[in-house]
């Protein structure tokens, strides 16, 4: 009696084999480390390398590990102070124009665990330092703005068509266009649904003045509308981030109108402010061929009535100072292929203003030049003799340069693009800079890097306390049994750091809360075993039957209690948001891991103990 | 039977237990609705900042240095240390969506607010050091106290269903009984206190949920496992027995949760203290209710053994019935 078959004890040790492997790099911390990459299209050099080493040596800070890897420099530190003081003595050294200096958490996992994949748990920004930030897209604007758009576009069309109307204008989310009288309207009504090509509701309503035709923005335009904008928002806030050299950002949509970005390891909260809430236009300009431009660059002699740029590989450029259209005008930019001269293309769509002078100026311009200018404005508050000041900083770029074949007005296309990359970030870029709808930041949470460690060490210490104080009292109350637990709950507690581990979840502070809580209830499904199997015993059962019935009476129990626990966990999981998402995933890993080493390992090793063989009494 | 143990009347207390839980509901009630929560920053909107001065700090000098940057609506208090300092600031007024919208600009400094203040701090003392910050817009507060409450309906709801499937309509009702004693008193010993209640009490109110639940499920499995045994015991003998039954287990499995939560709660730091508390209380009363509530509840709704007999056994003693002359 009480044995178990040789693939349940290969199992049990297949499980604590994985377990351990993958728990173990939770042993070697991850170092503070620095990284150095190049911007655009630099290379690491080795001067650079020593110049930050000379550097990092005057000022004293020891390096721990210097390494380079891929272009890029990765500089291991003892404790996150001397990485702090590195990173600004780097940053100050190599500048921040030609490189991209980073804080970041080096894993030191031996080269075998890594071949396995094995990584160490990932830290959330309570327990690593850095800033959570949740941002809003202005969704209001996004969609009076496209209002707006079809103000002018209804115009014309009526203008076109000759329907005779009293004004067109603009209320909150809807247009409303005043007829004289009904037929009017009717046939305004269809014209204008005609050119919205069915992305407008219209209703009409009669007024003393005469008919008045609502016109909305259909549901399904409306979703399609704030999803390109939240989208836009996303690759914007994505380009700046890259900018502000953080190593592993995250940025992530959440629900329709919000986004998620989290910067960990950033100390200056405010230039992370100031850098994602810099907004970003586009202008159009006639490219001046008329004079060199890498003339004008050398002598400082810029031509009348132009203006000197440059393009993204620092390459002087010169503009007419007019402004064809800007930014705003761009209705949709989309990576493409353009089947006629078989490259890759980017197609453009504008709005009614954008696309008549876009059609004036093409007509008189065909086989110029244009240049599509990206600009950035940023805040920058700047401390000048003691006073704060905040200052308005521009960076102009000129994205692209392309010939005018023929005129052309609502859509065209740019082509002759080296590669589809090119062709998708140019898209990126001057959807960018038509950004529709502004993003604000709605919630912050910022945790500094000494009060992470301080979390990690509390966190750290408060399982130590509790899974000591959880193993003594099994051992005095349940003896041998109780130390058989003892085991199984050291093994839950692996099964929870392998699975989160492999899952690269994030552990948080109320996650380790979650630890801390689930080694307290892990042992429950044991103390119901136990409790059984001593209850058998006073009913006159014999040790063996008492072990068996105990495990087998126990099973239904310890299932439901799990189960309604676990449903706690799921609901917890989905209207939690990061931290608190952090302590359901632990506990529902916990309840599954616990369910296992309680109930089969634990019975395991106790079969082991007493299973076939005359036992008389049991250590319980 | 189990003869040998001593078997202690908890169904004849149960008139005491309802009284006294009354009681606790009543107070916890009142105090919600007179005095309410005191929400933090997650559920009002609003901005919080935790600093570390190079030297001990007094709150007043903070406070002054506050009020002559213009700042209002403030409270300043020590956190955990001399050196350390906590300023909560009210939700900057009128943040209506249209505001922000007409506003553009204005949003920014709300964002600001908490690098404004540090700037302020810094240039009457060099050498403060922003450890955290927390800024949450009130329309975020709004959506997660929402969000918070919906939680707390779908976690019953979903307790409820499983349970009804599980053993019967009666034991969910009585289970639910007991969480929603549990909640109120927990929310009531917030309110009492005054202790605040963030976004990890709400997390530690949810796992009480399936705590206590966890407690009343086992104490149920085992008055369902009695009404078959004992078929010639009344109810209220059979819940006396099967509460005794698993009164060791229920003991035993709350001491060790107590023993973690206590670790938590002297080594967790500042920012799981209100979660351990929470929890602490939580499962004692989560520990009382699992043997007082949840089965004085059955008694109530008048739970017989037939209640629980499946339905195939029923129409068996039936045919056996139709066969007897």
């Amino acid at each position: 009696m009480n044995r178990y078959p040789l693939w349940k004890y290969l199992i049990i040790g297949l499980v604590a084999l994985v377990g351990l492997i993958y728990a173990s790099p939770i042993l070697f911390p991850s170092d503070h480390a620095v990284q150095v990459s190049p911007a655009g299209k630099n290379t690491l050099t080795e001067a650079t390398v020593k110049t930050i080493e000379t550097r990092l040596a005057e000022e004293g800070l020891a390096i721990k590990k210097m390494e380079t890897a891929e272009d890029q420099l990765l500089i291991r530190f003892a404790g996150s102070e001397t990485q702090l003081k590195a990173s600004k003595v780097i940053r100050e050294a190599i500048g921040e124009e030609d490189y991209i200096t980073a804080l970041n958490l080096a894993p030191t996992t031996p080269a075998w665990l890594r071949s396995l994949n094995a990584k160490p748990m990932y830290m959330g920004l309570d327990l690593r330092g850095g800033v959570h930030f949740l941002m809003e897209v202005d969704m209001d604007t996004a969609i009076k703005k496209a209002m707006n758009n079809y103000k002018d576009a209804i115009r014309d069309v009526l203008i076109k068509k000759k329907i005779r109307y009293l004004g067109v204008s603009v209320k909150d989310q809807h247009l409303e266009v005043k007829f004289k009288d009904a037929e009017s309207a009717e046939s305004g009504q269809r014209a204008i649904a005609k050119m919205a090509t069915g992305e407008l509701d219209f209703s009409t309503q009669e007024t003393a003045k005469g008919v008045t035709l609502i016109a909305s923005l259909k549901e399904s335009t409306l979703v399609e509308k704030k999803r390109f904008a939240l989208q836009q928002n996303i690759t914007t806030l994505r380009n700046r981030v890259n900018e502000l050299g953080v190593s592993e950002p995250v940025i992530q949509q959440q629900g329709l109108e919000r986004i998620i970005v989290q910067l960990p390891g950033i100390q200056d909260t405010g230039r992370a402010k100031q850098i994602l809430g810099a907004t970003a236009t586009l202008e159009f300009r006639k490219v001046d061929v008329t004079s060199s431009a890498v003339d004008a660059a050398r002598s400082g002699q810029i031509p009348r009535g132009t203006k000197l740029f440059q393009d993204a590989d620092g390459n002087p450029v010169l503009l007419r100072r007019e402004v064809i259209i800007a930014g705003e005008q761009v209705t949709s930019a989309a990576a493409g292929f353009d089947a006629q001269s078989n490259s890759p293309s980017v197609n453009l769509r504008l709005d009614g203003k954008g696309s008549k002078r876009m059609f004036e100026f093409t007509t008189a311009n065909v086989q110029q030049f244009m240049g599509v200018v990206y600009i950035e404005t940023k805040i920058r508050t700047e401390n000048v003799d003691g006073e704060l000041v905040r200052k308005k900083v521009e960076k102009k770029k000129v994205i692209n340069q392309a010939q005018i074949r023929e005129p052309f007005g609502k859509s065209f296309q740019i082509t002759g693009l080296d590669s589809p990359a090119e062709a998708h970030n140019l898209a990126l870029l001057l959807r960018a800079g038509a950004l529709a709808a502004p993003v604000y930041i709605v919630e912050e949470r910022t945790v500094g890097p000494s009060l992470g460690q301080a979390n990690i060490d509390a966190g750290f210490k408060s399982v130590v306390l509790g899974f000591v104080l959880v193993l003594i009292f099994m051992a005095v109350y349940y003896k041998v049994f109780g130390l058989v637990a003892n085991l199984a709950l050291a093994l839950n507690l692996v099964l929870i750091v392998a699975v989160l581990s492999m899952l690269q979840a994030t552990l948080t502070l109320p996650g380790i809360a979650g630890i801390v809580l689930t080694v307290g209830m892990a042992v429950d499904a044991n103390v119901l075993i136990y409790e059984r199997i001593r209850e058998e015993i006073r009913n006159g059962l014999s040790p063996q039957a008492a072990i068996n019935s105990g495990y087998g009476k126990a099973l239904s129990t310890i299932a439901d209690a799990n189960i309604t626990t676990l449903i706690a966990a799921v609901v917890l999981y989905a209207f939690g948001t990061g931290p608190i998402k952090g302590f359901a995933i632990v506990l529902a890993i916990g309840i599954m891991s616990s369910m296992f080493t309680s109930i089969m390992g634990t019975r395991s090793i106790i079969n082991l103990i007493y299973g076939n063989r005359k036992v008389s009494k049991l250590h319980i | 039977m189990s003869k040998t143990i001593q078997v202690i009347n908890f169904m004849g207390l149960r008139k005491l237990a309802v009284i006294f839980s009354a009681l606790l509901i009543l107070v916890s009630v009142v105090s919600l609705m007179v005095k309410g929560l005191e929400l933090g920053v997650d559920f009002t909107g609003g901005t919080v900042m935790e600093m570390t001065y190079p030297g001990a700090v007094e709150p007043s000098d903070v406070r002054a240095t506050l009020q002559d940057a213009g700042y209002e609506d403030f409270t300043v208090q020590h956190f955990g240390s001399i050196d350390k300092i906590l300023v909560r600031m009210a939700p900057q007024e009128a943040e209506t969506q249209k505001d922000l919208i007409a506003k553009d600009a204005k949003s920014d400094t709300k964002a600001q607010l908490s690098n404004n203040i540090l700037d302020s701090l810094q240039a009457k003392t060099a050498g403060v050091t922003m450890d955290r910050v927390e800024f949450v817009g009130p329309q975020i507060g709004e959506e997660l106290r929402e969000k918070g409450g919906l939680a707390m309906l779908y976690a019953l709801a979903g307790i409820l269903i499983y349970v009804a499937l599980r053993f019967e309509f009666r034991f969910s009702v009585g289970a639910i009984v007991a969480l929603m004693h549990d909640v109120i008193i927990t929310l009531g010993f917030f309110s009492i206190t005054g202790l605040e209640f963030d976004l990890t009490v709400l997390a530690a109110i949810l796992a009480i949920i399936g705590y206590s639940l966890n407690d009343t499920i086992v104490v149920y499995d085992r008055i369902r496992e009695n009404f078959r045994i004992l078929r010639k015991q009344e109810p209220e003998g059979v819940l006396n027995t099967s509460i005794n039954n698993t009164l060791a287990r229920t003991l035993v499995t709350s001491l060790t949760t107590l023993l973690v939560l206590v670790a938590l709660f002297i080594f967790g730091g500042e920012s799981v203290h209100a979660f351990s508390i929470a929890m602490i209380v939580g499962v004692l009363v989560g520990t009382y209710s699992s043997i007082y509530v949840a089965s004085s509840s059955l008694l109530m709704l008048g739970v017989t053994k037939e209640s629980l007999l499946p339905p195939e056994k029923e129409a068996e003693d039936a045919d056996e019935l139709a066969d007897l002359p």
